[in-house]
């Protein structure tokens, strides 16, 4: 944490950047925090409780942060993955970013309630992380702590689901997607959500109704999960921005599991490696066309 | 033959299945088994497209959602695509669809995805006829929904 102050003090005060994207001590926690001035350096932190994922704040049409000048930003590996896709796809250029990588043993479920890793507290987004010291970074920081529990809630709730019969998976995700009140919030926290103009928004053809019907929320989810098959960095923003605790994360890691099962693809931190949705093989599986 | 329907009569359900294709190979091979005359299930709505790569997945999603019982998609076999790579595109964005309305519930003999060739008239019955029996034996959309949700 010493090393990261220090490398952020050093950053503003050479004025190689002007803000510093980071977490700190907040009221309920921490939050994130934009470090405009040298002397606040000491206000960052990083331990296990900082979950969010503030390559969010890197979106080029977030002018509130961009106003602020050139920016570095705090990452563990997952996030990393997000900086790179946002590279990736044209959304930022290498060199007008400082990436502050922290090594990282895994963080909370649930920062607001628990304290201790254990394979119940650890969020489940940990569980076979492969990023724990990010490969794409300028400054990488502190000491990689041990391997953190792992959580396979998730990895079971997928499993028990694909066990199921249609018609049961198909009762659950109404049970479930009728709770959406369509907020967006998933949409606005994920960092590769960044299009000008979400689809969801268009009205000449209105593709998805904006009212929070049942019909409206499938197609709204299923779009959105659609859209970030193989540039999801599962960081589970979505997940944690959602008000009505939607299991969006299931939906994501499933789409990221297929991705990874048809395409031998893995959300990667470099990058020069191609999404692969936009590119093909011509021996791609195609056993489910007649 | 009179088509009088008197007010009260429900015609029996039958499915609505929109089948989106593409305008080179499976539109052509659609029209092939038509003037061949061979006979098909009378439940399918085509829609022409440019190229497979054209059927975005919304598409499907907006079809289920106003009220199709089924979707086909197909377009030219792989390697065969008027654009060069066109379906290869579309096959590797199918697959992730294919697999995502699987696992949220919608059943996958509701959707068929097939390349028909222009000179595959017999395939394009095939597919059409086989498409509609499985939807037949799934029933409407709406009526598994009310039933606790079989679509």
């Amino acid at each position: 944490m010493n090393e990261l102050r220090e490398v952020a003090r050093k950053l503003l005060a050479e004025g190689t950047v002007n803000v510093v994207i980071g977490y700190e001590e907040g009221p309920r926690g921490v939050r994130p925090a934009f470090i405009t001035a040298a002397e606040q350096a000491d206000k960052l932190v990083f331990d296990t409780r900082c979950v969010q994922n503030l390559a969010t704040y890197l979106n080029p049409r977030r002018k509130q942060v961009t106003q602020l000048g050139k920016a570095a930003v705090v990452v563990k590996g997952c996030d990393a993955r997000a900086v790179a896709g946002m590279i990736r796809e044209k959304q930022l250029e290498r060199e007008n970013i400082v990436i502050l990588a922290m090594r990282c043993g895994g963080v909370l479920q649930n920062p607001e309630t628990d304290t201790e890793l254990t394979a119940e507290t650890v969020s489940v987004r940990c569980a076979g992380c492969t990023a724990r010291e990010p490969k794409l970074f300028d400054h990488l920081l502190g000491e990689l702590p041990p391997e953190p529990p792992v959580n396979r809630q998730r990895l079971e709730q997928i499993a028990a689901l694909e066990k199921m019969s249609p018609a049961e998976r198909r009762s659950y995700w109404n049970e479930q997607l009728s709770r959406c009140i369509r907020c967006h919030a998933c949409r606005e926290a994920c960092p590769m959500c960044f299009c000008v103009k979400c689809t969801a928004e268009k009205s000449q053809p209105q593709w998805i109704d904006s009212s929070s019907t049942l019909q409206a929320n499938r197609a709204w989810q299923t779009m959105r999960v659609l859209h970030q098959a193989g540039r999801c960095v599962d960081c589970m923003e979505c997940e944690r921005a959602c008000p009505e605790h939607l299991p969006l994360g299931v939906l994501a890691r499933y789409v990221a599991d297929a991705v990874e099962r048809r395409f031998d693809y893995k959300a990667s931190d470099d990058p020069t490696v191609p999404a692969p949705i936009g590119v093909y093989k011509t021996d791609d599986d195609e056993e489910f066309i007649r | 033959m009179t088509n009088d329907v008197r007010l009260g009569d429900e015609p029996p359900w039958s499915p609505k299945i929109v089948a989106f294709v593409c305008n080179w190979c499976t539109y052509t091979g659609a029209d092939l088994a038509g003037t061949s005359r061979l006979k098909m299930d009378p439940n399918v709505r085509v829609i022409k497209l440019p190229c497979s790569s054209r059927v975005n997945p919304l598409f499907i999603i907006k079809a289920f959602e106003r009220g199709a019982d089924g979707v086909i998609v197909s377009g030219c076999h792989t390697g065969d695509c008027h654009y060069s790579t066109g379906n290869f595109h579309a096959r590797r964005r199918f697959s992730i669809l294919h697999d995502l309305l699987h696992f949220m519930g919608v059943d996958n003999d509701r959707v068929t995805f097939a390349w028909v060739s222009a000179s595959e008239g017999n395939k394009w019955q095939e597919v059409v006829n086989e498409t509609t029996a499985r939807v037949k034996q799934l029933g409407p959309v709406a009526a598994a929904e009310e039933k606790g949700g079989a679509q």
